[in-house]
């Protein structure tokens, strides 16, 4: 069972006083404390974890973004900031005894500048809304996770969101120039702008990926790509995973970096087609789709580059997408695997590591033995090029202890591989579902050094505490030096 | 001056580091010391070497991945890096001629720990952006592992980013992991001669704005071109506005064609071909093309790219003065009277209303000390430095006031 931190009891005997304050400093409908109106808030993507919020406030400006912090911070209360919920590892789960900060009122796109190739948008617009507004001059924002209709923007900086072009493109942090951010203490700061590299420390890069555990982002600077004049889609079926991963492998050691570059196995090619009819071959142990983009005759010269590679490597099925509809055909497979896999089972759980890529075919036996072992199903989805591995667990939550089961099989599946070079989360985040993981893969030391970063920015651990880290230490005791007086470990000038 | 620590391993770097902790002795990180002039001078009582440290530790080029400890010269790693037709996308920069250093050999660790990236930036990024692991010692002694070895990965803070351009005042680097790129198969660079620095400005933009995916785009003065050892950008005695392409020789072939119809408007443009396109880059990204004799201040300005003709102009206000733009305006190298403040406070008065920072490059040792080199912070941005100073280094034993004073 998850354990969050204990409930401070003294703000939650002061909520109405709490609830009438939050109202005064803001304008009417920017607070929500009814039951039945906060229960929409009480979960995020990561749904088998529920909480109602202590209260939700909706603030419209930075200003009031900063009113509410300050007075969150002179009161001690805790604040779970939140964008539209998307969050797979939880990131988003209110505390009974926090103020829920949900930032889905500061929507609007503030300049678009083509001269300068960016944009600055407020935290609560979606990712997709960024390459719509940009898209009548040929532009757009290059990462795309699979939930790019809904998650916005603030959230894709809080998680550092990648999607299926990350490998040639970049994750969120290689794609955002400046930020907005007020910090607990009501102070607002500005990290970047329309510029390149910061001027002291990187705390751009820092806030970026923090899980809304350092500051909350309250406008966004992006920059935005010219469009590709062309872009075509391959599949390419093999009869083992072995070969499909090392065709990957082969395709980018001859210099060709694809757009995209994904892989599925046979119980999730088989689920995809069944709901889509995207053409896929059923008699393959995997298949690639690989998307190449830019001007038509690279496209052109690259598509029979990557056809000798996979003939090389033994590809039974190849095809090229003749036509942007059936670019588009190819691609409504892959990403619709998971509501397919949500039609074969009753329930799913993704999972989220990254591994070296030449692992897969260990890491993939693996994975079907611990499938028999914990008797649950599995389909693997994988964003091929930068190892992102995406298994899905198939399970049934009506069946007593099946959710545990799949949880167990999932922190397996993570352990591996970390075990192998990889590591817990690619890019879903660790939120509450990976936070008990974190030892595995980092040192006391390692986990207390991040945490002193968290102490340099909220020294009270008020902001979104109970994720990302398994356990809470004061800052005072992160701080202290353990060495005694009189007792120097190393007296003498080391000499070598 | 007291000693010189030249540990051979990580476990006795972090011997050092209990030694300098537990004594309190300040120590100036170098490995190189190819860049050692750049910062604040600092009065440390030791020096830590890391220039032992060396070695590829992995390499797998099917992966896109390297590790190599953090004394391992740059030059190394691009030799075996070309052997797999591979490079650093960042492209560090040697700026050994520029700062006039006796040392010349240029390590990864410092490349990383300063955070300089060449004209590429524009394109693939600064050294942050491939940086996906390393091994430290931090100012407590504790041998910490950061990021992966992986492409995507999320898990904790991402400490890569803080530690990239935190020029040794957090950690001692021991060994770093980067993502590494193809290398192009082909280049060219199509070149204008004679724009003013507005219309300079205006081509950079619409290039990049183009689909022609320009991976560097830089302009300086005729003044400038005059010192270059090129005699096809030195010869035409005009300013001269410089932008590449490449990748797969059909589609730089296109693009070339996509760049020259994009620019037409701007006057005739020349086409550089691979034989000479490298040795352009190689120019602009070392920073060679000032006077190396003269004892002027030279500044790097990082701003918005289409304010960039705005700012050197209310910085230089018609005085005689030389600058560079790099990234499409948006990096200038702009050189300085070398007294007073080097035009330190008009500099920043400007930016302020422009956007952007500066950072002052070369100068003597008196002026370093008497001026901010980095920009100076808003006060709680200030506080923030100063706080994830003493969460890694509390005892302020790591480069001590080479960013910041009391950082």
């Amino acid at each position: 069972m998850l354990k969050m931190p204990d409930l401070d009891k003294r703000v939650v005997a002061r909520r109405h006083d709490i609830v009438s304050n939050l109202e005064s400093m803001l304008p009417t409908n920017c607070v929500v404390s009814h039951e039945t109106e906060m229960r929409v808030f009480q979960s995020d993507g990561l749904s088998a974890y529920r909480q109602m919020p202590m209260v939700v406030v909706l603030p419209c400006t930075t200003e009031q973004v900063s009113k509410v912090l300050r007075y969150c911070h002179l009161n001690n209360i805790r604040v779970v900031p939140r964008g539209a919920g998307t969050s797979l590892s939880g990131g988003a789960l209110p505390l009974a005894d926090a103020v829920l900060l949900v930032l889905s009122k500061l929507n609007r796109i503030l300049d678009i500048d083509y001269e300068n190739r960016c944009v600055v948008a407020q935290p609560g617009v979606t990712n997709l809304a960024i390459s719509n507004a940009v898209e009548e001059k040929e532009f757009y924002y290059a990462p795309d996770p699979s939930s790019q209709i809904a998650c916005t923007i603030g959230g894709n900086v809080a998680e550092n969101s990648g999607g299926i072009h990350c490998l040639k493109y970049g994750l969120t942090t290689n794609n955002v120039l400046g930020l907005e951010v007020v910090l607990i203490t009501g102070e607002v700061i500005r990290l970047g702008g329309k510029h390149l590299d910061a001027d002291g420390y990187d705390m751009l890069g820092l806030m970026i990926g923090s899980e809304g555990l350092l500051g909350v982002v309250t406008e966004v600077t992006v920059r935005i790509l010219r469009s590709p004049e062309t872009a075509r889609a391959i599949l390419i079926g093999f009869d083992t995973t072995g070969a499909a991963a090392d065709c990957v492998g082969k395709i980018i050691s001859e210099g060709i970096i694809p757009a995209g570059m994904e892989m599925m196995d046979k119980p999730a090619i088989r689920a995809a087609e069944e709901f889509v009819n995207a053409g896929y071959p059923l008699d393959v142990a995997a298949l690639l789709i690989v998307e190449l983009d830019g001007p038509q005759v690279e496209v052109d010269a690259l598509l029979k580059r990557v056809r000798k590679i996979a003939e090389g490597c033994g590809s039974m099925h190849l095809r090229v997408s003749q036509s942007e509809d059936e670019r588009t055909l190819f691609w409504a497979g892959r990403k619709a695997a998971f509501p397919a896999v949500g039609r074969i089972s009753p329930d799913y759980y993704c999972v989220d590591g990254t591994i070296p890529r030449s692992q897969l075919p260990f890491v993939l036996e693996e994975i079907t033995r611990m499938s028999k072992e914990h008797g649950l199903g599995i389909a693997n989805v994988f964003h091929a090029g930068d190892g992102n591995l995406h298994p899905l667990i198939l399970y049934d939550g009506n069946k007593p202890h099946e959710l545990e089961k799949a949880e167990q099989f999932g922190a397996d599946i993570l352990k591996l591989c970390v075990k192998v070079g990889g590591v817990l989360t690619g890019e879903h985040g660790v939120g509450v579902e990976k936070r008990d993981l974190m030892p595995v893969m980092f040192s006391e030391n390692e986990l207390k050094q991040q945490q002193r970063v968290k102490c340099a920015f909220d020294a009270h651990s008020l902001l979104n505490p109970g994720k990302v880290f398994p356990k809470l230490h004061r800052c005072a005791e992160l701080g202290r030096m353990h060495i005694h007086g009189g007792q120097i470990p190393f007296p003498d000038i080391p000499r070598f | 001056m007291g000693g010189v620590l030249k540990p051979c391993n990580e476990v006795e770097t972090a011997r050092v580091l209990s030694w300098a902790m537990a004594e309190r002795k300040s120590l100036e990180l170098v490995a190189g010391g190819t860049k050692r002039s750049i910062g604040r001078p600092m009065q440390t009582e030791n020096t830590l070497n890391l220039s032992e440290l060396t070695g590829i530790s992995l390499y797998e080029p099917g992966e896109l991945v390297l590790s190599a400890k953090a004394g391992t010269a740059v030059s190394d790693i691009k030799t075996v890096l070309e052997g797999q037709n591979q490079q650093l996308a960042f492209d560090p920069p040697d700026l050994s001629q520029f700062l006039r250093s006796s040392a010349k050999i240029g390590t990864i660790g410092g490349a990383v720990a300063t955070n300089l990236s060449g004209p590429r930036r524009i394109s693939a990024g600064a050294a942050r952006d491939h940086l996906l692991g390393m091994r430290a010692v931090t100012g407590r002694a504790e041998t910490v592992n950061i990021g992966g070895r992986v492409m995507k990965n999320v898990t904790g803070y991402d400490l890569c980013k803080l530690l990239a351009g935190s020029w040794g005042t957090l950690v001692a680097m021991t060994e770093v992991t980067l993502k590494v790129v193809p290398r192009p198969e082909a280049e060219m660079t199509t070149v204008v001669f004679g724009l003013s620095i507005d219309e300079a400005v205006r081509a950079m933009s619409v290039a990049l704005g183009s689909s022609a995916s320009v991976s560097g785009a830089a302009h300086f003065s005729a003044k400038l071109a005059a010192r270059s050892e090129i005699s096809e950008v030195s010869l035409f005695k005009k300013s001269v506005t410089a932008l590449r392409i490449e990748g797969f020789l059909p589609s730089v072939r296109a693009r070339k064609d996509i760049l020259a119809n994009a620019l037409k408007s701007f006057g005739e443009v020349e086409t550089l071909d691979e034989n000479i396109s490298p040795r352009v880059w190689r120019e602009v990204r070392d920073v060679t093309l000032f006077d190396s004799a003269s004892e002027d201040a030279i500044w790097r300005i990082s701003t918005v790219p289409g304010r960039a003709p705005d700012v050197v102009r209310n910085i230089s206000r018609g005085e005689n003065f030389e600058a560079l733009y790099d990234w499409g305006g948006g990096r200038i190298w702009l050189m300085q009277p070398g007294y007073g403040d080097g035009g330190a406070e008009v500099i920043r008065t400007v930016l302020d209303r422009f956007g952007g920072h500066a950072m002052l490059m070369r100068a003597s040792p008196e002026m370093r000390s008497a001026v901010n080199v980095f920009e100076p912070q808003s006060d709680p941005v200030a506080a923030l430095t100063r706080r994830i100073k003493a969460a890694y280094d509390p005892y302020a034993i790591l480069s001590p006031g080479r960013m910041y004073a009391g950082v």
